[in-house]
């Protein structure tokens, strides 16, 4: 596919182009963190202890009088770094799984893929949550954890695209000019199936930063006093009565950022195939 | 149809050895012995409870025979007893809750299809209409939304705000007194909520496949033909494609089903309700194992239940699955 072809596709999809923004956007907050935040995230200041949104603190204060909006700016780092180490994770082992799987097919096939649709029986909550009760909770092991738990859609798409590259004559022509099996996978049939990997990799960080936020809220994942998306609206939820703010403002942040990934990795797809498109 | 059920029977087999396979893996993640590792620094677990632990696992023997000692007493249903001061059988703590959590997960799933089957139909039908717009956007917000945040949104608005229904427990303090129909009214009210936000959380995905699936269908040729033998469009949409496009739905819904369970633990966390969901959040937050591995094992088993009730159901409907 060209690249120009899939820039003027994407360039013309103003969904897709309003996600590409939003998700710089959100590099740039976390970024620049220390700059943007009105206040240290971490100070606390007794007296004003669960103030609602005003001048002087635009989101609000929290039980401890820390300021929501600085908490939730130094959050997006959380949540971005837990999104991108996670798929990071994801991707890796199931490209390496749907590589074996799709390229050396027979037994090899079969425990590969026996083994996603085990995995693929638990409720991935329940899955993490154990883990986690063993591990213990931290913003590392969750970002493992969830990493372990997310790789068997790349899997079975990586092995789908070896599947239907294997017999294809490039292929064929240089696996009978003598290329080996490390050239074949890494040079001809992996460059050819990365596309989609792309794809659902993207749409993978808008699920692991849902994943991380519901781990913290649960007080399963990023601890205290980190901020969290997460955790920010646990704090949120026993004030609900009083203070709507602790809950409303970090939720939005998540949503919105989940939508942006979302229609990014939409965006691409339909760029790469717009015959996608209905 | 019975050689189809007997074999689609014998496969739960291999991966029940799996599923116990996995947990008992999950389990054993911890670098040494997990009773030692977990509990020396964790006051919340007394000596008394790791030597019982040691005791349960054997965990003086290789892990290999660790695990069909496990196997062994799990093919009996045996999950040990809870580490909590009630000392229970894992089994029954978590079999007294299942009912719960699974009407909790019929009422969503009955919502999810009476709202997500009319709404993917007529955004297939209308493809590209308003209304074909607005349930896309709805759709995206859907896959967005935090399940906890709508929760609590929901909280906010009708507990809160409005003051018009409960928001925690099942049911209120005075419902031993309560006459039969006060009982069900105060049950309804109370899962009014927790319900409505699991339905809200599946819709989305529902409703783009049946508009998927939908959409499928209308192409077909035989729709043209029944169109071109001069049928009313009614009967075309509602007998010839609509019938047809609800096949996949089927499997559609068994495939959600983890996600229902997995789900159950924010929803029954977050409204206060005794299911297996909040039993399990319990578990974690105290480190009970036994507890915690019965219901990594239950989990699973209630997904592979919902799989095979899916592809039965999709036999039973679809004449090609069961003969071919």
């Amino acid at each position: 596919m060209q690249k120009r072809e899939f820039w003027s596709r994407f360039r013309n999809n103003r969904l897709a182009m309003s996600g590409l923004v939003m998700v710089a956007g959100m590099f740039v907050v976390a970024l620049a963190a220390p700059w943007l935040a009105p206040y240290d995230p971490g100070y606390i200041n007794l007296k004003e202890m669960l103030m609602p949104p005003s001048q002087a603190h635009p989101l609000g204060t929290d039980t401890l009088g820390r300021d929501v909006l600085s908490r939730i700016i130094y959050g997006a780092r959380v949540s971005l770094m837990v999104g991108f180490v996670a798929v990071g994770i994801a991707t890796l082992i199931g490209v390496l799984v749907g590589c074996l799987a799709g390229y050396y097919g027979g037994w090899i096939d079969q425990v590969c893929m026996r083994l996603v649709d085990v995995m693929l029986c638990f409720p991935t909550l329940f899955l993490i949550l154990a883990v986690i009760a063993v591990l213990g909770p931290s913003i590392w092991n969750i970002m493992v954890v969830i990493g372990l738990t997310g790789w068997m859609g790349v899997a079975r798409l990586v092995r789908a695209e070896f599947l239907s590259l294997r017999e294809r004559e490039f292929v064929v022509a240089a696996r009978s000019l003598g290329a080996s099996d490390a050239r074949l996978i890494l040079r001809h049939l992996l460059p050819n199936a990365l596309t989609p990997v792309m794809v659902s990799a993207t749409l993978g960080v808008a699920g692991a930063i849902l994943v991380e936020s519901a781990l913290s809220f649960l007080g399963l994942g990023v601890q205290p006093p980190t901020p969290s998306w997460g955790n920010i609206i646990t704090m949120g939820q026993d004030n609900i009565e009083i203070a709507w703010w602790l809950s409303f403002f970090p939720g939005l942040a998540i949503l919105v950022t989940v939508m942006s990934y979302n229609l990014l990795g939409e965006g691409i797809r339909e760029a790469i195939d717009p015959r996608l498109k209905e | 149809m019975w050689f189809y059920l007997l074999k689609r029977l014998l496969l739960m087999f291999p991966m029940l050895l799996g599923i116990t396979l996995i947990s008992f893996t999950v389990i054993h993640l911890a670098p040494g012995t997990p009773v030692e590792l977990q509990t020396t620094m964790d006051p919340k677990v007394s000596l008394e409870a790791q030597k019982r632990l040691k005791e349960l696992y054997g965990l003086d023997k290789p892990l290999h025979v660790q695990y069909w000692d496990w196997l062994k007493r799990v093919a009996f249903l045996d999950f040990g007893r809870s580490f909590s001061p009630d000392r229970r059988p894992v089994w029954d703590k978590i079999m007294e809750r299942i009912p719960v959590t699974l009407s909790l997960n019929l009422l969503s799933m009955l919502i999810i299809l009476s709202v997500a089957v009319p709404i993917g139909v007529i955004a297939a039908y209308k493809a590209h209409s308003w209304f074909d717009k607005a349930t896309t956007l709805l759709v995206f917000f859907g896959f967005a939304m935090p399940s906890f945040w709508l929760a609590l949104l929901l909280i906010l608005f009708f507990g809160v705000y409005l003051d018009w229904l409960p928001i925690s427990g099942l049911r209120s303090l005075q419902f031993p007194q309560f006459t039969f129909w006060q009982k069900v009214q105060d049950l309804l009210a109370h899962v009014t909520l927790p319900v409505l936000g699991a339905a809200f959380m599946g819709l989305a995905g529902m409703s783009r496949y049946m508009r998927g699936s939908m959409l499928e269908v209308i192409r077909q040729d035989y729709i043209t033909t029944a169109r071109a033998k001069g049928l009313p469009e009614r009967t075309v949409i509602f007998k010839h494609a609509l019938r047809n496009a609800l096949l996949p739905v089927v499997t559609m819904l068994g495939l959600s089903v983890p996600g229902l369970i997995g789900g159950s633990v924010i929803f029954e966390r977050i409204f206060a309700i005794p299911g297996m969901g909040q039993l399990f959040w319990l578990a974690v937050m105290a480190r009970d194992y036994p507890l915690v591995m019965g219901e990594l094992v239950i989990g699973a088993l209630l997904t592979l239940i919902g799989n095979l009730l899916a592809d039965v159901g999709y036999a039973l409907v679809d004449p090609r699955i069961r003969t071919g």
